[in-house]
């Protein structure tokens, strides 16, 4: 304090040092989170560790090439770097290419993969360097994106928005988003029940080379390995023995030698003795006529024990290492399997499956890394086969395996697992679908949503509640209220504000650390120890480390050095007391957040670190470095105290929540006062938020997607949050502030419609902008022919353009600012009609014949042009885009709803003049039915009116953050003050009667919002259209103008009812009749009233009978079944 | 049955505001409801007890009392205001050339929205039959404005700027870049006013170097039952007169809260025998926040109600019309849908 010289911004030392007491001080350091981590920061992290570590990696396990054919022939690869994002001009040119512009132009925006190689040409060692082998998709803003560490200014200069998040990829002009999956954690003993009862453990073993599934379980009493290349159950003491440690009385020491322990585990060394085998040997004998033969290529022919051997060391547990068939550790692994069945078996000490300590959520890089490798692998083995071919034929050139190095082959993997999201490895085994999805750009939030979306790998159909409930671990990590209602409910999650995804770290430096600390190496031990009661088991990202036998000082020690910054800030440090281990991870995946740590009963964070912060002195990641915050994931958490509000100190607290209501995600941050409402009201607006419409991103006018909504008059909500505030909702909003009167209104108002004021609407409330656009190449051919566009056609009398083609200027193509009618020509292409190379010998014709393909508007409302893009493709195509507007004012059944989960449509619009007024002669634009309150007890609704309503006297912005916000009463009282009466209801005079209404109206301004779906967009009527080919039934949907089906449902009230003409009606004259000649005699159809089976018109009659029916027959026909129709008079 | 209620006057002339909700909203002196009163319509005693004042006029609004009228009555003006008494706005945008950033259709409901100084008196409605987009309107129904702007770079900016407002010329397109352009006869009949948007600092568009905006607009008559744009108001509403009696005297700490309770002026305190006595000054002041009534103890000392038949009127005009005017066109509306009524009684037609 000294140095400080006694005062620092009018504070006294005394206050200085104050631990930090109100609410509003603390919060600071989430936007200084925010702006270091960031919302999309986990998945930038992750590509950016793939692209500058990860990568490396890959290449360093596959660097070395060599070929069967010729052993001095080999490459190796020295290097490896992904350059940054261009676009190949022409053969050998490229430039840097913005992401926008690979939007615009369908690309990719990828960046080459080079390689340094060193390979044999000859006799000749040659080092190549630079060399591309393919081109990897590049994630926005990651650290190989042009847009890093640029100003908004530059931003804007490459049409991008900067508040845009990121994280996602441009893939052939979509934005694909991976999204985050989650999956049991890897490497984890997991102790659980099977449907019988039966305990068991079960470990997913995963490095680089290979994955596997170990299962434990107990069958009578006995222990058995499971393993799915083992063709049946083998007991577990064999396995034991197979892997060296023959006596039983060394076996029995290492899963524990206490009375319990010893009488469980007896049944199975019994039969391990009945079974005879006593050594090694025999185990491994025994164990090779069990292996089930799979891989039948490719190294000398192995004896079944050699097989017993490699299975043991390389396929169970495969992550435990075993080097030179010392399966010590390996050994010492399964004793700790067997144990803490056995002492799950007591007293049903489960490990849960859906606990978010035992999930890893696998992000962008990871999925991108598996795909990668094998893709990389494929390549080489590629080369490899080349080599192997060429390298024998005796050639005038010599052998240079850089001519055969393609790079399609890479980067169409890459380019077709995004832009498809079928993630399918055969190495592992792995097909997933859905994995990309293309990222939703309806409104800001929905793409944030997107980003932040977890799906699981749960399938939907299961009917289980399990992964579907709300986990108590999930606190603070996962948004409790923003996720999707019906299948996948609860399986698909989002992350919360402040939560942090872990990469991958070395784990070398935090090994040597642990023995430093006392840990006992796991190696060096006879075995019993591992029960001793006296020492825990260190655990190490699930492999067993050793022991050690004052694990407080362990963890404390550990956690310093942590704070001190000697460890990376993300490796946690846990002890699980009932299993005596202490886990110690540094895995990529686990979740994690940022606590204020406490020490003594004190917060370590005080005022003048706040002070700092907000003046800029001082950034999150000195808090971080000076030992002030501390990142927690799920397991660390649950060993910690942590103290939600500052006066819940006590003690034994050693953490301090830095904000309340950053449990909340993106989504269920934009509502006010959520702790008011019913926990389902969040969750809906949680969905709602994403179908908002408004602004998408400061380059939207930029854009031409296939579908876009923007609002005309957006505003910034009168109530906001703190949430709002962090992800610049404010700038780029997506609704309106309304001013509501809560009262029943006309009728039009039943099950949640609203009533509009037609002055507000023609003022612009609600007012949207629809943008579509429609999409032309023109190709060339093989036959060196191309599409054309043609000029319009005119009219032979008038010398004008025909209708069709009015709207084309003289090349063919839309001039903006038009207005397009339906079926009206876009563009106006043509294609030849003969594409293919003719044949040799066929005379080439002399001009090329065209055949008209143009592209035409569709719709049932006009659309005027905004903007006509001529670029090219790719591939070299011209490619023009043209972008439609629609400007659509609200109308009856249009949908709206507010910031707590109240969705209604527009029932009925009503002139100002009949809407009710209130003193100060204010209208509402919108009049709610009270009918929406006492069901969905959306408190918070009630108070975002009152807060807005003082917010609009007082000239400011309230705030409505979750677990905070303005006080009712403070707001109330603000009413007040404005002479307005306490509770928000105002005195209100009918505007049809000009009397006053009898009731207190409650009347404000609350947000609301337009939703995507517009009556425009639904409306559909059909009285005739098309009808399928096949079946000659009118065709299905409202974008093939169909038919309205009468249903089953429908059928059966009508059969119940009795209208047989009706439904006669209805099911064949309105839809596929058709006249038919049947033959009396015969039974069969003929035609044109001549029976061909029959030959003979005599008994010909004709009747009608649905067209489908008629098919029936004639298929069953070419069955060889023969359906007859007996033909009798009506009368008879 | 009124009969039997003491207060029948308070019932028939008051409303009263209750904790929970207004009582005696509706209008009940029909003739014969009350036995003892003659409601029937006299027009002497209309003329007698009927009377404006006005309370408060300046160029853009007015406040005025309406004195024993029906709601009915009172309401029909308000009516009218809002959406009957025509006024001159924009309708047909033709835009020859728009770069800037607002869509055209947008930019067409911007320009329709700013009010058109012109006396609509003097001007016909458009006949709607002959109904094409290239119509061009005559002197007598169609004004027809320009508005013509190209954005450019201030060659004078200094290099480091970046205040648009110096960077940029023209860069805000307010509605004094309107011209008005005179069809016929009109640049000769309307010399003395001139025609062009009442306030010129409305925001149109904000452009950026190298955009233009190029647009005829035609303006022509109409009523805001139409569009809102045709309105000649920005709100005309009124209120009842707050009617404040205190039915026992309040006085010490008691008064003090009371003034509280209410409206700066609505009670004043007086000092009777070294007490403070509360009296009601001037109820007309008051909001009607009910507050007095979440004091328990206040809540039954005093009586809030509205005269019935006391309206206070408040019309924000436009500003296309001052306001005192468009009240008397309200009026002469009124009267002439009286006339056509009338006349439609006395056709032979009626059958």
């Amino acid at each position: 304090m000294e140095v400080l010289g006694g005062t620092f911004c009018d504070m006294t030392p005394q206050e200085l040092a104050a631990p930090v007491s109100t609410v509003e001080e603390k919060w600071k350091l989430l936007p200084a989170f925010l702006k270091v981590k960031g919302l999309v920061k986990q998945h930038i992290d992750s590509f950016n560790y793939f692209i500058n570590v990860e990568i490396k990696k890959i290449m360093k396990a596959n660097e070395k090439i060599t070929s069967d054919a010729d052993p001095m022939w080999y490459l190796k690869y020295l290097n490896i770097y992904v350059g940054m994002p261009d676009v190949e001009e022409s053969f050998n040119v490229s430039r840097p290419v913005s992401p926008h512009e690979c939007r615009l132009r369908d690309m990719t925006y990828s960046a080459p993969i080079t390689v340094d190689i060193e390979y044999t040409r000859g006799s000749q060692r040659i080092i190549r360097n630079a060399l591309p082998i393919g081109r990897m998709p590049i994630m926005l803003r990651s650290s190989n994106c042009v847009l890093t560490g640029k100003t908004p200014m530059e931003f804007s200069k490459l049409n991008e928005c900067p508040l845009d998040p990121g994280g996602y990829f441009i893939v052939k002009g979509q934005e694909k988003v991976i999204l985050i999956q989650e999956q049991l954690s890897k490497n984890r003993i997991i102790v659980e029940q099977d449907r019988k009862g039966a305990v068991g453990a079960s470990v997913t073993s995963s490095t680089h080379e290979k994955k596997s599934r170990t299962n434990m379980i107990v069958k009578q009493g006995r222990f058995y390995l499971r393993h799915n290349t083992l063709s049946e159950d083998a007991p577990i003491a064999i396995i034991f023995k197979g892997m060296g440690v023959e006596s039983d009385q060394e076996i029995v020491q290492m899963i524990g030698t206490e009375e319990h322990v010893m009488a469980s585990f007896a049944p199975s060394l019994e039969e391990c003795q009945k079974a005879q085998i006593f050594t090694q040997t025999q185990a491994l004998r025994y164990l090779g006529n069990k292996v089930r033969r799979q891989r039948m290529w490719g190294g000398p022919k192995k004896t079944k024990m050699e097989e017993a051997r490699e299975l043991l060391a390389s396929l169970i547990l495969t992550h435990v290492p075993v080097k030179e068939f010392n399966f010590r550790a390996k050994c010492i692994y399964l004793a700790v399997m067997v144990r803490r069945v056995i002492l799950a078996q007591g007293d049903n000490k489960v490990d849960d499956r859906d606990y978010y300590g035992n999930k890893r959520l696998e992000l962008a890089g990871q999925l991108l890394s598996l795909l990668f490798e094998d893709l990389f692998k494929k390549f080489n083995s590629e080369l490899k086969k080349i080599a192997d071919q060429i390298i024998p034929k005796q050639r005038a050139a010599q052998f240079d395996v850089v001519k055969h190095m393609r790079q399609d082959q890479i980067t169409n993997g890459m380019v077709n697992a995004i832009s498809t999201g079928n993630w399918s490895l055969k190495r592992f085994k792995m097909d997933r679908q859905g994995v990309t999805q293309v990222l939703s750009r309806l409104s800001y939030i929905s793409a944030l949503g997107m980003m932040t979306r977890i799906s699981s790998q749960f399938e939907k159909t299961r009917k289980v509640s399990g992964p579907r409930s709300l986990q108590p671990s999930q606190w603070g990590m996962l948004c409790p209220s923003d996720t999707p209602e019906g299948e996948a409910c609860g399986l698909v999650k989002n992350l919360a504000l402040m939560t942090h995804i872990t990469t991958d770290m070395e784990d070398g430096p935090i090994i040597k650390l642990a023995f430093n600390l006392g840990v006992e190496d796991v190696n060096l031990l006879c075995g019993e120890e591992l029960s001793y009661p006296s020492v825990f088991l260190v655990f190490l990202n699930g492999n067993i480390l050793g022991v050690i036998r004052d694990h407080y000082k362990l963890v404390n020690t550990f956690r310093l050095m942590r704070r001190a910054g000697f460890i990376n800030e993300f490796v946690s440090i846990s002890t699980n007391l009932t299993d005596r281990c202490v886990y110690i991870s540094s895995d990529g995946g686990r979740l994690c957040r940022p606590y204020i740590i406490v020490k003594k009963g004190l917060p370590m964070v005080k005022n003048k670190h706040i002070e700092d912060l907000s003046q800029g002195y001082r950034t999150f990641e000195d808090f971080l470095h000076e030992g002030l915050v501390e990142y927690l994931d799920v397991n660390e958490e649950n060993d910690c105290q942590v103290a939600l509000y500052e006066h819940m100190i006590t003690k034994d607290t050693t953490h301090l929540e830095i904000e309340p209501f950053t449990l909340l995600g993106v989504c269920a941050g934009l509502i006010p006062y959520p702790h008011h409402n019913q926990s389902p009201r969040n969750t809906y607006q949680c969905a709602m938020g994403k179908q908002a419409m408004g602004t998408i991103g400061y380059n939207q006018r930029n854009r031409i997607d296939t579908l876009m909504y923007l609002l005309a008059y957006p505003q910034r909500p009168m109530v906001k949050t703190k949430t709002i505030e962090l992800i610049d909702f404010e700038k780029l909003p997506a609704g309106q502030n309304a001013t509501v009167a809560v009262m029943s209104y006309s009728g039009y108002d039943i099950e949640d419609a609203l009533i509009l004021n037609k002055a507000s609407l023609d003022r612009g409330f609600g007012r949207c902008l629809v943008y579509k656009n429609a999409k032309c190449t023109l190709r060339r051919y093989t036959n060196q022919t191309f599409d054309k566009v043609m000029g319009p056609m005119l009219d032979a009398t008038t010398r004008k353009p025909i209708w069709r083609h009015s709207i084309l200027d003289a090349d063919g193509i839309c001039s903006p600012g038009e207005r397009v009618e339906n079926k009206q020509v876009l563009v106006n292409k043509s294609m030849p009609t003969v594409t293919q190379t003719p044949l040799e010998g066929s005379t080439q014709p002399g001009q090329p014949q065209y055949r008209d393909v143009p592209i035409s508007y569709k719709g049932s409302t006009d659309s005027y042009i905004e903007k006509v893009m001529i670029s090219s493709n790719a591939e070299d195509a011209f490619l023009i885009k043209i972008l439609l507007r629609q400007t659509r004012r609200p109308e009856i059944g249009d949908k709206f709803s507010s910031r707590h989960g109240q969705k209604g449509v527009c029932g009925l619009i009503v002139p100002q003049e009949d809407m009710p007024f209130c003193d100060t002669g204010i209208c509402p634009d919108i009049i709610m039915n009270p009918h929406g309150y006492p069901s969905r007890m959306t408190v918070g609704k009630l108070i975002e009116l009152l807060a807005g309503k003082a917010g609009v006297l007082d000239g400011r912005f309230h705030y409505g953050t979750a677990f905070g916000g303005s006080k009712v009463k403070d707001v109330c009282e603000d009413l007040i003050r404005y002479g307005y009466n306490y509770q928000g209801k105002d005195y209100v005079t009918s505007g049809i009667t000009g009397e006053p209404l009898e009731a207190y109206i409650y009347f404000g301004p609350v947000y609301y919002q337009k939703l995507k779906h517009m009556v425009l967009d639904k409306m559909h009527a059909r009285a005739r259209g098309p009808r399928a080919v096949l079946t000659r039934q009118p065709t299905e949907g409202r974008s093939r103008d169909g038919g309205l089906r009468l249903g089953e449902m429908e059928r059966d009230c009508l059969i119940g009812y009795g209208a047989s003409m009706l439904l006669l009606e209805r099911l064949m004259i309105s839809s596929d009749a058709f006249e038919v000649d049947v033959c009396g005699l015969c039974g069969l159809l003929g035609y044109s009233g001549w029976c061909h089976y029959c030959k003979s018109s005599c008994h010909v009659s004709s009747l009608r009978i649905p067209y489908a029916c008629k098919l029936l027959f004639q298929e069953m026909q070419s069955m060889n079944i023969v359906p007859r129709l007996k033909l009798s008079r009506y009368n008879e | 049955m009124a009969a039997t209620v003491t207060n029948v006057e308070e019932i028939r002339s008051r409303v009263i505001l209750g904790e929970f909700g207004v009582k005696n909203v509706h209008t009940t002196d029909f003739p014969r409801n009350y036995p003892g009163h003659d409601d029937s319509w006299d027009k002497q005693k209309f003329k007698k007890n009927f009377r404006m004042d006005i309370v408060h006029l300046d160029e853009s609004s007015i406040e005025f009392d309406m004195v024993g009228i029906d709601a009915a009555i009172a309401n029909a003006f308000r009516r009218i205001l809002l959406a009957e008494v025509p006024t001159m706005a924009i309708e047909k945008v033709f835009i020859y050339n728009n770069t800037s950033i607002v869509q055209d259709e947008v930019l067409a409901q911007r320009l329709g929205l700013i009010p058109i100084k012109a006396d609509p008196r003097l001007f016909e409605y458009r006949n709607d039959v002959e109904e094409s987009a290239e119509e061009e309107g005559s002197e007598i129904d169609t004004i027809k404005l320009q508005l013509k702007i190209k954005c450019s770079k201030n060659p004078r900016a200094s290099k480091d700027s970046s205040d648009p407002q110096e960077l940029y010329l023209n860069h805000m397109v307010y509605s004094r870049d309107i011209q008005w352009v005179p069809i016929g006869n009109q640049a000769d009949v309307f010399s003395n006013s001139s025609i062009g948007p009442v306030y010129d600092d409305i925001l149109i568009a904000q452009l950026r170097p190298g955009q233009e905006l190029d647009i005829i607009m035609h303006c022509v008559k109409g009523i805001g039952k139409d569009h809102a744009k045709f309105s000649p108001v920005a709100t005309a509403s009124y209120r009842l007169l707050p009617e404040i009696t205190l039915l026992e005297p309040v006085e010490g700490e008691m008064a003090e809260r009371l003034k509280r309770c209410f409206s700066r002026g609505v009670i004043d305190l007086e000092d009777i025998n070294g007490k403070k006595v509360a009296k009601v000054v001037n109820s007309r002041l008051d909001t009607c926040s009910r507050e007095v009534l979440r004091h328990s103890d206040l809540k039954n000392l005093v009586k809030l109600g509205r005269v019935r038949d006391h309206f206070i009127f408040t019309v924000e005009s436009t500003g296309i019309l001052p306001p005192e005017v468009l009240v008397m066109e309200a009026i002469k509306v009124l009267m002439a849908k009286c006339q056509r009524f009338l006349n439609e009684l006395d056709s032979p037609d009626m059958e």
